[in-house]
């Protein structure tokens, strides 16, 4: 019987969704499953977990030290006493971070980018995407467990399994020394109107095309006509137009929206990650050949300035 | 201070890179290029460097070739380049890659190692963090911001919502973000210079480590393809297309 532990971070809305996406696909799993929760936990947050599936939850709670190395030492511990065949992680900075960490520390390699993991007989095959979702790659272990691996967000849905308070085991952060010698001085949230961009049925999103920091203004309009929540390339991100959390894509955000409408974005493999799985995608652009086309169920071959502002209109009049 | 830059040689990704059928590892030509990830390490480290009087090692791992990417880095301004170059490590995983790297950057000395967040051609991103654990130090990872201060390293850590201040004294690791600063462009006096700098090639065994690699692609497969859709040109009545697609998907 497998043994999967899910590692969970705490956001300010809840634990995090990635966590609870892995706890629903590893319940298919069978055998135990159980959460490793690293956040204040209110009694909220962790009933989550075990709706969601997890029968018992591993809990620490971080102090003003950046606390992934020390989190990374006491899953280390876990580990080693409770043997489980098999922990996952959200592809999310701390999930990263505690990741790496204790790979290094325990030995075991990862797989990560995963969009799907499968389970059979003790073996675990992981599936990851690249060439922009083209090609399709299986890999397996040849470690011993625990297996470690990091999924990308949104490849499962999140969905509680009505499961019942979890069983609760405090475990306390070691001292790392040197290595936990990190602390969080300040933290800063941007303020962002509209709907959040993860849960959004609608994304409108800009790339380069919209020429200047002030052409971001009719992605705005059009978004607010919709009820949607903007996004971006890293190109404009970078380029300092528009916030980083609006960056969708292998180092941004990833999203499955009802629909997806990119305008002057050229479908760069980096951005296709993060959206191509969007019920329906619709994009304008004016260079006939933009990869976006080719995952467009509509693509109008046209300047974003003319076409994005009768469109306005023509929804206005509504 | 001391300052290791973690920089890759890649394919370029201007053509999608190959899989070798037979190996499964990533076909890797003998003009490969710097990683564009890798240039914001380099000029971080630079600027790092001059504000201190310190140094900058670029540290690699990979088939050396006609090392046209690293000279680009020296060309910048690096000191000069620890090339781990070694068939035997073909094909190896992070962790594998850490811990080769971990020990040429002990051997080297540091006081600071900077790393991409993720690189272009395999981006697992978890290197840095691998490489911090391996070297006993804090990784103040996924940096949009970094100074130096005496012997203290602060950086903005990207979050979910936004950034937080983070802080450690060195030595350390800083794992930083495209647009963490605007990398330079060569010089024709730095092109000329980086042809005398140092390149030390080196094999694992030089190092006196031993890794392996635990991890092999039993599959690569085409994913499912998504029907392609309807293209048109936009005559001036475009956006009427766009509403009705809003309409069948029920939108609006
Ligand atoms: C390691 C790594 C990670 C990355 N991660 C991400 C990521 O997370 N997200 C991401 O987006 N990118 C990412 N990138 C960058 C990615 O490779 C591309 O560079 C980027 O997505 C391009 O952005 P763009 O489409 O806005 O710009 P461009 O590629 O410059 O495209 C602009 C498009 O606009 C069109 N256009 C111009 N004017 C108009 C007009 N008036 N009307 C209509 N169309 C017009 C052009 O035809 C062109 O197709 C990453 C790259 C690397 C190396
Ligand atoms: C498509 C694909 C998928 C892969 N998936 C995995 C996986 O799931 N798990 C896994 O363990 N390995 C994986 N690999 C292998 C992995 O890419 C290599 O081991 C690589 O050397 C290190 O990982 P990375 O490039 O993904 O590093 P990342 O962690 O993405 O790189 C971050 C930074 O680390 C530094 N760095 C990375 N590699 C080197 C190097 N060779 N020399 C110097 N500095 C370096 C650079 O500063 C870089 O910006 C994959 C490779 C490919 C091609």
């Amino acid at each position: 019987m497998a043994k999967t532990w899910v590692f969970v971070e705490e956001t300010e809305e809840g634990p995090a969704t990635v966590g609870l996406e892995l706890l629903t696909k590893a319940r298919g799993f069978g055998g135990e499953l159980a959460a490793v929760f690293l956040g204040n936990g209110s009694e909220e947050n962790l009933a989550a977990l075990g709706a969601h599936g997890a029968s018992k939850v591993f809990h620490m709670t971080p102090s003003d030290a950046l606390p992934t190395a020390a989190a990374a030492a006491a899953l280390a511990d876990l580990a080693g006493s409770h043997s489980p065949d098999l922990i996952l992680f959200g592809l999310t900075y701390t999930g990263r971070d505690v990741a790496g960490r204790l790979s290094a520390r325990i030995g075991k390699t990862i797989l990560s980018n995963a969009t799907d993991i499968a389970m059979e007989g003790g073996m675990v095959t992981v599936t990851n995407e690249i060439l922009g979702g083209m090609t399709l790659v299986d890999a397996i272990f040849e470690n011993d467990p625990p297996y470690l691996v990091i999924a990308r967000p949104k490849s499962f849905p999140a969905e509680p399994s009505g499961g019942g308070a979890p069983e609760i085991e405090t475990v306390s952060l070691p001292d790392v020394g040197h290595a936990g010698s990190a602390i969080v001085t300040a933290s800063h949230t941007e303020h962002l109107e509209g709907p959040k961009l993860e849960d959004a049925a609608i994304v409108v999103a800009a790339g380069r095309g919209i020429g200047t920091e002030e052409g971001f203004a009719v992605i705005e309009e059009l978004a607010s006509k919709l009820g949607a929540a903007t996004a971006a390339t890293r190109a404009i991100v970078d380029a300092g137009w528009v916030a980083y959390s609006k960056q969708v894509g292998q180092t941004g955000k990833t999203v499955k929206p009802d629909v997806y409408i990119a305008a002057g974005v050229s479908g760069a493999m980096q951005h296709l990650v993060g959206m191509k799985d969007s019920k329906v995608i619709i994009a304008i652009n004016k260079d006939e050949e933009a990869p976006i086309f080719g995952v467009s169920d509509l693509g109008v071959v046209g300047d974003l300035h003319k076409v994005l502002p009768k469109l306005i209109e023509a929804l206005g009049n509504r | 201070m001391r300052v290791a830059v973690c920089v890759k040689q890649i394919p370029d990704p201007a053509s999608p890179y190959d899989l070798d059928p037979d190996t499964h590892f990533v076909v890797r030509p003998t003009d490969q290029v710097l990683d564009d990830t890798d240039r914001y390490g380099v000029e971080m480290g630079l600027q790092l460097a001059e504000q201190t009087e310190g140094t900058v090692t670029l540290v690699s791992m990979g088939p050396s070739g006609n090392l046209q990417g690293i000279r680009q880095a020296l060309a910048m301004g690096a000191d000069k380049a620890v090339i781990i170059d070694d068939g035997t490590l073909q094909g190896s995983d992070s962790l594998a890659t850490a811990g080769i790297l971990a020990a040429a950057i002990q051997r080297e000395g540091f006081d600071l190692v900077i790393a991409g967040t993720e690189s272009t051609d395999g981006y697992a991103g978890i290197l840095p963090q691998q490489l911090a654990e391996f070297l006993g130090v804090p990784a103040l990872t996924f940096a949009k911001k970094v100074s130096v201060e005496g012997d203290t390293v602060r950086i903005e850590r990207q979050t979910q919502t936004g950034y937080d201040e983070v802080e450690a004294p060195v030595p350390a690791l800083v794992s930083v973000t495209a647009g963490v600063v605007e990398p330079r462009y060569p010089t024709f006096k730095g092109i000329m210079q980086a042809k005398s700098k140092p390149v030390e090639t080196l094999t694992a065994g030089d190092l006196g480590v031993e890794v392996t690699t635990k991890q092999k692609i039993i599959a690569i497969r085409p994913a499912p393809e998504r029907a392609s859709g309807e293209l048109i040109e936009d005559d001036g009545e475009a956006h009427l297309k766009i509403v009705a697609l809003l309409e069948q998907a029920k939108v609006i």
